[in-house]
């Protein structure tokens, strides 16, 4: 197996691009990325999509030949592949790219994430998030994600004592990051009242404790390590990609308040990389709500369970903290474009890596890593970056 | 020769429902919509009242004001999107009523929430032009929000009259600029009860680019700046939105308030701008200069300037203002409210 790395990155601004089509998106992301790389279009030899639901969004399927189609791609017949894993798309897309290119198959290969979901209005959206649940179990009968996470929040202030104020945090802090993030949807800093007084949404979530609704899209360009310096002078190595499945339900789980495909996809990602946790410098993980970010921080080994919350409210997580997580803004601040957001997670990443992370730069960021969630814990990726 | 508003008129019809009675029946939390829509009642119609009879109302309290005679006016162009037969004009009954009829140039328009305006700048021409001596643009509308759509909590009823000519003129129409594109923010297909919107796409792509644009482009085409109004009134679907686009274009909220009408009476959809534009005429100065900018969905923007005149005091409070008609509500709950907007089907 080869060692895989990055050498070019892209992404959108996120946010309701109202002027931008999917097409449009893709093609931005991914010129970013081929121009970062200083890679043209017929270097490349396979193309991965990771994109939830352009089926509802859009009535678009077969996306993987739209997208080959309006990069120009169909020239040299480049195979394209669309990946779905509900919102671990993104991160499942980047991982079958680094499988191509670690196999020897490939060469030079983009990974791509791709949503664009504010051509629907509001209920149809959450019907096509809702589709990341159980359709027969869950949705059918009610369960929507703020309502699944909200129990798994509950439970976890049951258990370990979380508090409204510690979940609050998460935002306020990924509002802060956010705020220094040119591409983030948004860039206000926020307060735990402005968090504590947003509408209810699913008790004991709020407004704030949600990430939104946004259009969006990320490209990586992936290539062996061992030919990296022929593209860019600052690559960043992939050390694990690691992928775990769970019970699509939530109430089939052993627990409502850990999600044990995180645990045993870092133990993957770790062992893969012969590497401890402490070494991790900076971490994107998945906080579409609050709660999931403070049982990413616990489940990824970072705090003890139990301890993510105080952490937080500590400023462990913060940038100048013990670990800074989700620079980015994370999902919550800097946006959720549900298959976009896995590969956007690896840019932001190889931003810190490579010192190109501006006034969010986490100074001397060697390591990073990714955590990617579908559903309620049906699908986790986990990514290991290194300079 | 200035031409500009000969006179004015507005109906409101007097029953309210209270922001907490919608979110009572459907279980949402009154404090979150009222500090998100800035609205805290809308007006309801009565059982037989519908935009022809609101026209009516507003045509008479303007002819009342001006001592205008029905049979001066040579044109009646009525703007509605809830005119109560799809084929048969209202602008016929309203004529009709008010004794225009039969020498008459006479028309509905439609164009969401700025038909009204639509009209005034087609009187305007018509004016300008010498065809006709004076025409009455009406904005009017019984507007219709689903059961337990966003839009319930704001769509009202309401309109207004306004004469245009030469002679007599209370408030100069000094210019006009109107910004329009094909956009998908709101719609009602023939035979539909109830009008579908593009959600949060109303707002960026819908209200602000077209009130941003047309407010600009009149404010470039006159070489003015905000300063130099007294008073601004925008199309108000909800508190928010003219507080906003008001702000962004550098006008107070002081020149804003005596034409935002919106948090008790709700969106008139038709009559919403027109409605606040009375509401500064029943106050206004001699002198004083007022920026107009109405939205409709679909979508544009008319917007104007307009220069009150010495007459203006001839006529103030010859006929209701707007501060009367929003005086002593009859409050309804929803299942009145249900009866009242016929959506309860025997």
């Amino acid at each position: 197996m080869r060692e895989v790395a990055i050498v070019g990155i892209g992404c959108t601004k996120f946010g309701e691009m109202w002027d931008k089509s999917f097409r449009d998106l893709f093609i931005e992301a991914g010129l970013m990325a081929l121009e970062d790389a200083q890679v043209s279009g017929a270097q490349i030899e396979a193309l991965y999509g990771g994109n939830m639901s352009s089926g509802i969004f859009l009535e678009q399927e077969h996306v993987g030949a739209l997208i080959a189609d309006y990069s120009g791609l169909t020239a040299n017949n480049v195979p394209s592949t669309r990946v779905e894993a509900a919102c671990a798309s993104g991160g499942l897309a980047l991982r079958s790219g680094v499988i191509a290119v670690a196999s020897g198959y490939h060469d030079v290969v983009i990974s791509a994430g791709i949503e664009k979901m504010t051509d629907v209005g509001a209920e149809k959206a959450m019907d096509a998030l809702a589709a990341a649940a159980d359709r027969e179990w869950e949705a059918a009968v009610g369960a929507t994600f703020p309502g699944l996470y909200a129990m798994m929040a509950r439970a976890h202030m049951y258990e370990f004592g979380t508090t409204r104020e510690q979940l609050a945090q998460v935002a306020v802090k990924n509002h802060y990051h956010g705020s220094m993030n040119p591409r983030a949807q948004f860039r206000n800093k926020i307060t735990i009242d402005t968090v504590v007084s947003s509408p209810l949404v699913a008790d004991p979530l709020r407004l704030f404790d949600c990430s939104p609704i946004t259009d969006g899209a990320a490209a990586v360009v992936l290539v062996p390590a061992a030919r990296a310096k022929e593209f860019t002078d600052t690559p960043i190595y992939i050390k694990a990609a690691a992928q775990a499945s769970d019970t699509i339900t939530l109430h089939d789980r052993r627990s409502l308040t850990s999600i044990d495909a995180t645990t045993v996809a870092a133990d993957r990602a770790f062992k893969m990389a012969k590497l401890q946790r402490s070494k991790i410098d900076v971490a994107e993980v998945h906080d579409c709500f609050t709660i999931a970010e403070i049982m990413a921080i616990e489940d990824l080994g970072f705090f003890e369970k139990g301890a993510g919350g105080p952490a937080t409210i500590a400023g462990e997580t913060a940038i100048g903290g013990k670990i800074p997580i989700n620079t980015s803004g994370g999902l919550k601040a800097c946006g959720h474009p549900v298959g976009a957001t896995g590969v956007k997670q690896a840019v932001e990443i190889v931003e810190q890596l490579r010192g190109d992370a501006g006034k969010r730069q986490v100074d001397g960021a060697e390591v990073g890593l990714t955590h990617n969630v579908g559903g309620t814990g049906g699908t986790v990726v986990v990514h290991i970056l290194a300079r | 020769m200035p031409i500009g508003i000969t006179t004015y008129g507005v109906y409101i019809p007097r029953y309210r429902i209270r922001v907490e009675e919608i979110a009572r029946v459907w279980g949402d939390d009154p404090n979150d919509i009222k500090k998100g829509l800035r609205v805290l009642e809308k007006s309801v119609p009565d059982r037989d009242e519908d935009t022809a009879t609101i026209a009516v109302e507003a045509a008479r309290s303007a002819l009342r004001r001006s001592g205008l005679e029905g049979a001066d006016i040579g044109a009646i162009y009525v703007g509605s999107e809830s005119h109560p037969y799809a084929v048969k004009p209202t602008a016929t009954i309203v004529a009709e009523a008010v004794r225009a009829t039969p020498e008459l140039m006479a028309a509905d328009f439609e164009f969401a929430c700025k038909a009204g305006t639509a009209a005034i700048q087609t009187c305007l021409g018509l004016v300008a032009a010498d065809y006709i001596k004076y025409g009455m643009a009406i904005g009017a509308d019984t507007s219709q929000g689903a059961p337990a759509d966003a839009l319930e909590y704001t769509a009202a009823a309401g309109g207004a009259a306004y004469v245009i000519g030469k002679n007599h003129v209370i408030a100069e129409i000094e210019d006009t600029f109107s910004f329009t594109t094909d956009t998908f923010d709101f719609w009602r297909r023939e035979g539909q009860q109830y009008p579908k919107h593009g959600g949060r796409f109303t707002g960026e792509p819908g209200y602000f680019k077209h009130v941003l644009a047309g407010a600009r482009g009149l404010l470039e085409k006159t070489h003015s700046t905000p300063e130099d109004f007294d008073y601004v009134v925008f199309h108000q679907p909800n508190g928010k939105f003219p507080r906003s686009v008001a702000s962004t274009l550098g006008f107070s909220q002081d020149q804003l308030k005596q034409g935002l009408m919106v948090e008790r009476l709700g969106n008139a959809y038709s009559g919403s701008a027109l409605i606040g534009l009375a509401s500064v005429l029943d106050v206004a100065e001699p002198g004083s200069r007022i920026f107009m900018t109405a939205f409709g969905s679909g979508a544009g923007s008319d917007s104007f300037t307009i220069q009150v005149t010495n007459e203006i005091s001839k006529v103030q409070g010859l006929a209701p203002t707007v501060a009367e008609l929003l005086e002593a509500p009859i409050y309804l709950d929803y299942a009145l409210y249900a009866k009242h907007k016929n959506k309860i089907v025997l």
